[in-house]
């Protein structure tokens, strides 16, 4: 037996990989582009020696051999470069001669990757395909009594409002005595949500923006974008579509410095203001960008210097209370613009929701809440955070609408919801009842970079490299040779794809419902599920 | 679809004005209920205007129950019109006791106390015996106010005010509202029988109101106790009008405007669109969301109709001065009013509000595009 030379605890075969690359030699011409584009050198370029025995007929002349070499693809076992299933050696490859499969077994890289006492940290998503909205039904039809509607004639006013709305009798003595009414935006119910510049490549970002743009200037969609905590280009800050935008602090104010010095030259208000407190992917955790991302015009922006890490703290380190964070920093964040823009929190999806959402009914100016579920996705988190820390959207959306109910604010604070909304692709049936269960609005984020990038990540840890800055698509890179493969233009034109398809979708759903003059907000008897125990914590009907 | 039939006249009529019309139009309805609701009262209760009067059906064991209650609160019986029917009950109509009519006399110790007052204490008693005659059947209340009757049954309209004698002589209104069906989309119930009324507003609505749940819920969690019951969709119009005009101080064109909003960009066309803007805005969660045609009572006396903003129901309203009809159909209006002036027949559409005040001299249009009526 020869000798299969030093093995250590973590020596691994491609059958213990997450993902295996499946390699044709008949159809492989060498060309060495899939070597050339995996992020992750993944795979190599192997030379391999064969023997082949010869046996000649009769008695005559003994069985010989010849030992000949051949070139191929050799899969790199070691957990650092294990294959991450991206699939950009399919992509490139002129023949189709390799692409990743995911191993039936469950695999023993986890055991693995954490090298050096550093537990695995990782971009995208929680690995986890179950949906329970994907499960909601739209059941309450307009049939005889009041006729369905026609979803391609018909005229809909799917608007939602962000913004602190004062109850009438208020709003009337206010008006009535010419007094400050808090700001309040009509935009369209499906925003894009915090997604960074630095998370981001340059070319996502400007891509989001123009589509962004397009779609409020030429269709007339007035959609909105987060920035993320990681500033603004000073560019976008000076011009006249800043309103489009709503930009974020978060706890380590990266581009503030920025923002604040921008404040005296800015053409139009920003659309809103998002605190981050929290979110869904890593809760209690702050952002992260790490090193490899943080070039010369991130730095710039976020006011740091090159090439350092940048983890944001967990929390605002100069709150410690959350009546001090509503009084002082939404009333700071008003006072910065005049108290011309909304301003608002976003949390995790969490136990304590009610708590944070009560506190934010007796603040008035507290513009909304947005609450991020455990599905949503990040740029970079521990690992350990995705898959296991967070609350899931639902049934934390419908007690904050329901508490709402109860006290009778349910108009008054509008609750935004995000995290895994249309993961699996049902984008328009995700957020339909999401806002059913009493949401104003949708935030989404992982489906834009799928739908109008082409993120290849998948709830199966497919890729899911975007922390390192080695995304193959271009998206989460701020490696030129990386980005330049997305196309602004290009992107621009899917976020409107997505947009109009998504329009048309909601109408499909509320237009058999019967609705049209407004966004179908807490309309819980159209809705059903079919698991009883969580059709009775929804409060919401059970089919079977 | 329900049919819908108001009236409103110099001279008192008799309700089969209203239940002749219904019937004329039973083709569209299944001659399922009928629901009366008669205010600025004529015959024989005239004399009572300011006296609030009880309208409901009762048990034996209900009367008992009521008169235990009315005496512990001091309010006396100040004259009787109850109906006790002798007869078989048509088919599929189930035998009452009493159809109570019943005029009461306010306790001396409310005397002073103000007119908001009163009327909240109105409701608050209204409300108590909804909920004592909901434990074992005895009693269901329908109203409880000055100058207003209501009665409500299963059956055919016609059959039912025939079983009833509801022609008597005595029982005339100058304003009816009448309607002609069980509602069909939540179980029947006579709480779910149009019209509804709360503190001198009433209304009826035809269609059906698909933001029903999230309209029900904001009116529940408004804190009043007025707002409850919700057996139809159809009550919440009447509520939203009485929130319109009782706690907002606001008239029937807010009313129109909180029902059916304009949209974001006819706003800006609009030369009052800021405050209108901003009561979208606050009253977001009272759009509703149709097809309704929606006829209604202020207390006033005014009547009107409104359609929701896809106006796909029908009404018409006409007349002449000093009689008007408003009818979901326009064979009602010609068996209620066949001789009238046809220059004042209007079918209201999306923007519209068609209303005949306490004078009745002419149909009042006024639309959405135009300058409030009343100041905000």
């Amino acid at each position: 037996m020869e000798s299969v030379g030093k093995i250590h605890p973590s020596t691994l075969s491609a059958k213990d990989l997450h993902w295996h690359i499946l390699w044709d030699k008949d159809k492989c011409t060498l060309c060495g582009r899939c070597t050339a584009v995996c992020p992750l050198r993944a795979i190599e370029l192997g030379v391999h020696q064969k023997r082949e025995i010869t046996v000649k007929l009769g008695l005559m002349e003994k069985p010989g051999n010849v030992y000949s070499v051949y070139h191929g693809i050799d899969q790199v076992t070691e957990p650092a470069h294990a294959c991450i299933g991206c699939g950009m050696c399919t992509q490139v490859c002129p023949n189709s001669a390799i692409y990743p499969v995911l191993n039936e077994e469950i695999d023993k890289l986890r055991y693995h990757t954490n090298s050096g006492g550093e537990p695995r940290r990782r971009g995208g998503r929680r690995n986890d395909a179950g949906s329970l909205l994907d499960r909601i039904k739209f059941i309450r039809i307009s049939m005889l009594t009041d006729p369905a509607l026609d979803a391609g004639r018909h005229e809909f006013e799917l608007r939602t409002l962000l913004g602190r709305i004062l109850p009438p009798e208020e709003m009337i003595e206010a008006s009535r005595g010419n007094s400050w009414m808090p700001p309040v935006r009509e935009i369209y119910p499906l925003i894009i949500g915090a997604m960074s510049f630095g998370a981001l490549s340059p070319n996502m970002w400007e891509g989001l923006q123009m589509g962004v743009a397009y779609l409020n200037e030429e269709i007339g969609m007035p959609v909105r974008i987060s920035t993320g905590e990681g500033g603004c280009p000073p560019r976008l800050l000076r011009s006249r579509f800043l309103k489009y935008v709503i930009l974020q602090i978060a706890s380590g104010y990266f581009g503030w410095d920025e923002i604040i010095h921008a404040l005296p030259e800015m053409k139009e208000d920003p659309c809103a203001i998002e605190i981050k407190y929290g979110q869904g992917a890593k809760p209690g955790d702050g952002g992260l960008l790490m090193w490899y991302k943080v070039n010369k015009l991130i730095a710039a922006i976020r006011g740091v210097p090159e090439g350092v890490s940048l983890p944001s703290p967990p929390t605002h380190q100069t709150k410690y209370s959350i009546e001090e964070s509503v009084a002082k920093m939404i009333q700071s964040m008003y006072m910065a613009w005049g108290f011309r823009v909304p301003v608002y929190p976003k949390i995790s999806a969490t136990t304590t929701s009610l708590a944070v959402l009560n506190n934010l009914a007796r603040n008035p100016y507290a513009a909304a809440l947005a609450i991020d579920g455990e599905d949503g996705g990040t740029g970079a988190a521990y690992n350990v955070s995705m898959n296991h820390m967070g609350h899931p959207i639902a049934s934390n959306i419908r007690d904050a609408y329901l508490n709402l109910v109860k006290i009778g604010k349910q108009n008054e604070i509008p609750v935004f919801a995000g995290g895994g909304v249309g993961k699996n692709g049902n984008l328009a049936a995700n957020a339909a009842a999401l806002i059913m269960l009493g949401a104003s609005g949708i935030q989404i984020g992982k489906y834009i970079m799928q739908a109008a990038a082409g993120c290849v990540g998948s709830e199966t840890d497919r890729c899911n490299i975007c922390n390192i800055g080695r995304c193959p698509k271009g998206i989460t890179s701020q490696d030129p040779r990386l980005y330049r493969r997305l196309n602004p233009e290009d992107v621009a034109q899917r976020v409107v794809d997505v947009f109009l398809s998504f329009d048309s979708e909601l109408k499909k759903i509320l237009a058999p419902l019967g609705r049209s003059t407004s966004l179908p907000i807490g309309m819980s008897d159209a809705i059903g599920i079919d698991d009883y125990h969580a059709a009775r914590r929804l409060q919401i009907k059970h089919v079977v | 679809m329900c049919r819908l039939f108001a009236v409103t006249s110099e001279e008192p009529l008799s309700p089969m004005v209203a239940i002749r019309a219904l019937d004329v139009m039973k083709e569209g309805h299944d001659g399922s209920g009928v629901g009366l609701f008669m205010t600025d009262l004529g015959g024989d209760l005239e004399p009572f205007k300011g006296s609030p009067i009880l309208s409901g059906i009762f048990s034996q064991e209900g009367i008992r129950k009521l008169d235990r209650y009315m005496m512990e609160l001091g309010l006396l019986t100040k004259y009787k019109f109850s109906i006790r029917p002798s007869k078989e009950p048509p088919a599929g109509t189930p035998h009452r006791d009493v159809y109570l009519i019943r005029v009461y006399e306010y306790p001396y110790e409310w005397d002073g106390l103000s007119e908001t007052e009163i009327a909240d204490r109105l409701v608050k008693i209204r409300v108590a015996l909804r909920k004592m005659g909901e434990e074992d059947q005895s009693m269901m209340v329908f109203s409880f106010w000055p100058d207003v009757i209501m009665i409500k049954e299963v059956g055919d309209p016609l059959q039912i005010a025939e079983y009833l004698g509801l022609d008597r002589k005595g029982l005339q209104a100058r304003v009816i509202l009448a309607q002609g069906r069980q509602n069909t989309n939540y179980a029947i119930t006579l709480y779910a029988c149009h019209p509804f009324f709360l503190q001198g507003v009433a209304s009826m609505t035809n269609g059906e109101n698909t933001a029903f749940s999230p309209i029900r819920e904001y009116l529940t969690s408004r804190g009043y106790e007025g707002y409850m019951g919700y057996q139809s969709d159809s009550e919440v119009f009447t509520h939203i009008l009485h929130y319109t005009t009782h706690r907002l101080s606001l008239g029937l064109d807010a009313y129109k405007h909180i029902i059916t909003p304009l949209k974001d960009e006819e706003l800006v066309r609009h030369p009052e669109g800021a405050f209108l803007r901003q009561l979208k805005h606050s009253c977001r969660f009272l759009t509703v969301d149709g097809p309704n045609c929606v006829i209604g009572c202020l207390p006033d006396k005014t009547l009107f109709m409104v359609q929701d903003s896809k106006k796909l129901r029908p009404g018409v309203v006409g007349g002449k001065p000093g009689m008007f009809a408003f009818s979901s159909e326009m064979c009602g209006l010609e068996e209620a009013i066949p001789l009238r002036e046809k220059n004042y027949e209007f079918q209201p559409m999306k923007y519209d509000v068609a209303y005949v005040d306490a004078s009745r001299m002419e149909v009042k249009r006024w639309n959405q595009w135009e300058k409030s009526i009343h100041p905000h």
